[in-house]
């Protein structure tokens, strides 16, 4: 047996969370006293897993998957955690990956536990610690089936290095008409911009922007920090942001090392969204907003004034740093 | 077409969030309980199917008596009849297994089920019981159209979002854009009182697998009070996000 890890890559490279994944699968392996194998679809340089503790990569190569399918994707997961005889899959919790897994379970009678913030309470029983009640609370869930499936909720666990050897081995799988049975027709991709799954900066904008045309210098923000942009739910609401950009309860979590709440109050769904943050900013003009209490550092001012000075600010850092 | 909406009985997403019984359950105490807001987002897009295309529309929960009256507004709401399955709802894979049982006797050409509920944060039922159905599934679901036994669906991606095209019988996990915000319907007179005369079927559940339990509820760490940076010395900010917070 083994610990099966599905690492996720995008036109042939790895993603950022594929190495928190395997890193995650590394631990879980070593409390177990076994190893690490992954499952990479169309990577171009899968022995890049070593780094991480994956000692042997399972290397899918058809062109069939070189668009995600969901269920393509987890029958071939599903034949390789047979053919590893694997008892516990690593997957992320990025969009695509919430979409196989619930497949990858059914397929496997795997209990899948998703959200899960922190390397395994115990191995025996499996014992994982993940978000509940949209981040208002967290449980302690055991999995009790043969197969075990834990979704790493994104930058929670971090990227650690352990290095070994991976040895890279062609896997076939035998993929059925029915795997396609829902097809893609178009992708619609915001191209050279940092999502928020994968920022470990989001600034986030709210009502209290007043409107979409003073986006500009939360997006300069964005930029200079290298982070997404994101927003409050009734932003998105009003139309004035796309609902990809919406965080919180009913919108995107946030796991970010730095979140920036500029004009946003602070509703309880929202700051439930964010929590999981590491760091939390917020700059708005009413010291009374619930924010200020979820916050580790804050600024009471007028947003229109506060942020172009933190744009010039960290222009003069940037050039210091450089 | 007929329609089943899956319904959770959650929370409201105001709720303050406490545990009870040594930290094993959720405190039930003082807490409204409302429609999953991602079901509410499929219920509502169900009406529109039924409005413009004359689908039937059923809803169904698994859980106890006291889930009634959420499942009572869907009624109001609109949907023709309902379904609850006399179950406490384990565990995400239970209740999946038990809506497979009822769309399996209810013969359902659309499915639709919230991407996940805000409680427990699952968001494994509708992709589970389409697999166990063997029927077709789209999660993050931000848009639907059928035509036939054809559908059209957008998912949200990270960073954007795609079009998919696959047919009845479908399952989708829906959100908000399947809808807008604005479109939800908040149930009038004439729609509660009709919602006495509909039909909520109660039916027993069947032998199902529980591969999960949650052993222990815990709420975040206190946190340390806010620091504060004068508006007139933006400068401390980045100074302290970089040498305190280190994370510039």
């Amino acid at each position: 047996m083994s610990v099966l890890v599905y690492t996720e890559s995008l036109k042939g490279k790895f993603k950022k969370n594929a190495f928190e994944v395997a890193s995650y699968a590394h631990k879980v392996a070593q409390d177990l006293g076994t190893t690490v194998t992954a499952v990479s679809f169309n990577a171009e340089d899968a022995a890049a897993l070593g780094t991480y503790g994956v000692s042997k990569v399972l290397k899918v190569s058809n062109d069939s998957l070189a668009t995600f399918s969901a269920k393509a994707y987890a029958d071939v997961l599903a034949q390789a955690v047979k053919a590893e005889d694997a008892k516990v899959v690593i997957l992320s919790s990025t969009a695509d990956t919430k979409y196989l897994a619930p497949i990858l379970a059914a397929k496997l009678g795997a209990g899948y536990a998703p959200n899960v913030v922190a390397a395994p309470d115990s191995t025996s029983p499996f014992v994982v610690k993940r978000t509940a009640f949209s981040n208002k609370g967290f449980a302690h869930t055991e999995i009790s089936s043969d197969i075990k499936i834990v979704g790493v909720s994104n930058n929670a666990y971090g990227v650690t290095e352990n290095a070994v050897s991976a040895s890279v081995e062609e896997f076939n799988p035998t993929l059925a008409d029915g795997d396609f049975a829902v097809k893609s027709v178009e992708v619609d991709r915001v191209a050279g911009k940092v999502t928020i799954a994968d920022a470990d900066i989001v600034v986030s904008g709210g009502r209290g922007l007043k409107g979409p045309e003073n986006w500009g210098m939360v997006e300069e923000l964005a930029e200079i920090l290298g982070a997404a942009t994101a927003c409050s739910k009734p932003v998105s609401d009003l139309g004035w942001r796309p609902h990809s950009e919406h965080v919180g309860q009913t919108g995107k979590p946030v796991a970010s090392n730095l979140y920036i709440a500029i004009g946003i109050s602070g509703a309880i769904q929202h700051l439930a969204g964010v929590s999981a943050s590491k760091v939390k900013v917020v700059i708005n003009n009413d010291p009374e907003a619930p924010f200020f209490k979820a916050a580790d550092y804050g600024i009471v001012g007028d947003a229109f004034e506060v942020v172009p000075e933190l744009i010039e600010k960290l222009k003069e850092f940037k050039a210091q740093n450089a | 077409m007929k329609i089943l909406v899956c319904i959770s009985n959650v929370p409201d997403t105001t709720s303050k969030i406490n545990f009870t019984e040594g930290d094993t359950k959720f405190d039930t105490n003082g807490v409204q309980f409302v429609i999953n807001p991602n079901d509410e987002f499929g219920l509502t897009r169900a009406m529109w199917f039924k409005e413009k295309q004359g689908a039937t529309v059923h809803v169904a929960t698994v859980g106890g008596a006291q889930t009634e009256p959420t499942i009572r507004k869907a009624l109001a709401i609109g949907a023709d009849e309902a379904i609850r399955v006399n179950a406490e709802p384990k565990d995400g894979f239970y209740v999946a297994q038990q809506l497979a049982e009822v769309i399996k006797n209810g013969g359902y050409d659309l499915v639709i089920a919230g991407r996940e509920s805000i409680d427990y944060n699952g968001g494994m039922v509708p992709g589970i019981l389409a697999t166990l159905l063997d029927m077709n599934f789209v999660n993050m679901c931000i848009g639907l159209e059928v035509d036939g036994t054809s559908a059209t669906a957008i998912r949200e991606i990270d960073g954007g979002k795609e079009k998919l095209s696959t047919s009845l019988p479908l399952v989708i996990g829906g959100q908000k854009g399947l809808v807008e915000e604005s479109d939800l319907k908040i149930p009038n007179m004439r729609g509660i009182m009709m919602a006495r005369q509909k039909a909520l079927n109660v039916v027993e559940p069947v032998e199902a697998s529980q591969p999960t339990q949650d052993q222990k509820f815990d709420k975040p760490a206190a946190k340390g009070p806010v620091k504060l940076v004068d508006a007139g010395n933006v400068g401390e900010l980045v100074e302290l996000l970089h040498n305190e917070a280190k994370v510039i």
